[in-house]
C-alpha cells in the first residue's frame, strides 16, 4: 500500500521536490516488507540488506537534491512541465 | 498490546504517506516533508514491533534526521511559493490512478491465492551484536563499497553545487 502511495506521487504530482519524496516512500515500502519477511524466514540477511539500502537511499537524495538545485539556478522552476527543453 | 500498536503505527504510516502527495489543505512541500518525517517515524516504531531494533534507530536517526534535513533546506532554498495554486491535470491524475489501481489489484490477488504458513513464532532478534557481526564478517566487501560509493556522491555533490557549473 505503502509502495503503491508512492508510485502514486511519482505519476501524479508535477513538483520535483514531491515526486521525490514518493520516491522515499517507495524505497520505505521495500525496507518494510524486507524486514518482515526477514523475521517471518529467521534469517538476519534481509535486515542486511534494509541496511545497505537505507545508506544508498541517503546518498541518493543528496544526488538528487544537488541536480534540483542546481536545475533551479539554470531554469528558475522545479516543475516538470517547465522542463520541455528537449521539445523545444 | 503488540497488535494494537501494530494497527496504531501502520494506520498512521499510511494516512501520512496519503498526506505527503495529496494533502487537501495546502500544496506547500514544507507540509508533505513535515508528513513524510511522520510517517518514516511510523515505520521506525514498526521496524521496533519486528525485533529490528538497530534498524529503527538508523531509520529516525538517518531519514528523519539528516534526509529531512536535506529536504527542509532544499526546500527553503528554492524558496517554493509560486507553485501552490497550480492545479492538478485531470488526465495525469486519471491515468495515475488507473496504473496504481491495477497494480494493487495484481499485489492483492496473487497475496490471496499465496496464503502464508502460519509457522511457529520468530526467535530473531535483529540486535545491533548480530547484525553488526554479519555486517563485518559475511558481508564486509558490500560495506567497504557502500562507504567508497557515499564517497563519491558526496564528490558529485560538491561538484555539482559549484556556481559555475558547466
Amino acid at each position: 500500500m505503502l509502495f503503491a502511495l508512492g508510485l502514486l506521487g511519482v505519476l501524479v504530482r508535477r513538483n520535483l521536490l514531491v515526486i521525490y519524496m514518493s520516491l522515499e516512500l517507495m524505497l520505505n515500502a521495500a525496507n518494510l516488507a524486507l524486514v518482515a519477511f526477514s523475521r517471518f524466514n529467521n534469517n538476519l540477511d534481509g535486515q542486511v540488506f534494509v541496511f545497505f539500502i537505507i545508506t544508498v537511499a541517503a546518498a541518493e537524495v543528496a544526488v538528487g537534491l544537488a541536480l534540483i538545485v542546481a536545475l533551479y539556478r539554470k531554469h528558475q522552476t522545479a516543475h516538470v512541465e517547465d522542463l520541455t527543453l528537449m521539445k523545444d | 498490546m503488540t497488535e494494537f500498536f501494530f494497527y496504531f503505527f501502520a494506520a498512521a504510516a499510511l494516512i501520512c504517506g496519503l498526506l505527503v502527495i495529496a494533502n487537501p489543505f495546502s500544496q506547500n512541500p514544507v507540509t508533505s516533508a513535515m508528513f513524510l518525517v511522520l510517517t518514516i517515524a511510523s515505520l521506525a516504531g514498526l521496524f521496533v514491533l519486528l525485533h529490528a531494533f538497530f534498524l529503527a534507530a538508523v531509520q529516525v536517526l538517518v531519514y528523519a534526521g539528516a534526509v529531512m534535513v536535506l529536504f527542509l533546506f532544499v526546500i527553503m532554498l528554492l524558496d517554493l511559493k509560486a507553485e501552490e495554486r497550480r492545479k492538478l491535470k485531470r488526465l495525469g491524475l486519471a491515468g495515475g490512478v488507473l496504473v496504481v489501481g491495477s497494480i494493487l489489484g495484481i499485489f492483492f490477488a496473487s497475496l490471496a491465492r499465496s496464503p502464508l504458513p502460519a509457522g511457529e513464532p520468530s526467535t530473531l532478534e535483529g540486535s545491533t551484536i548480530e547484525l553488526g557481526k554479519r555486517l563485518f564478517t559475511q558481508y564486509l566487501l558490500p560495506f567497504e563499497v557502500v562507504s567508497v560509493l557515499l564517497l563519491v556522491a558526496m564528490v558529485g555533490v560538491v561538484l555539482l553545487s559549484k556556481k559555475d557549473l558547466k
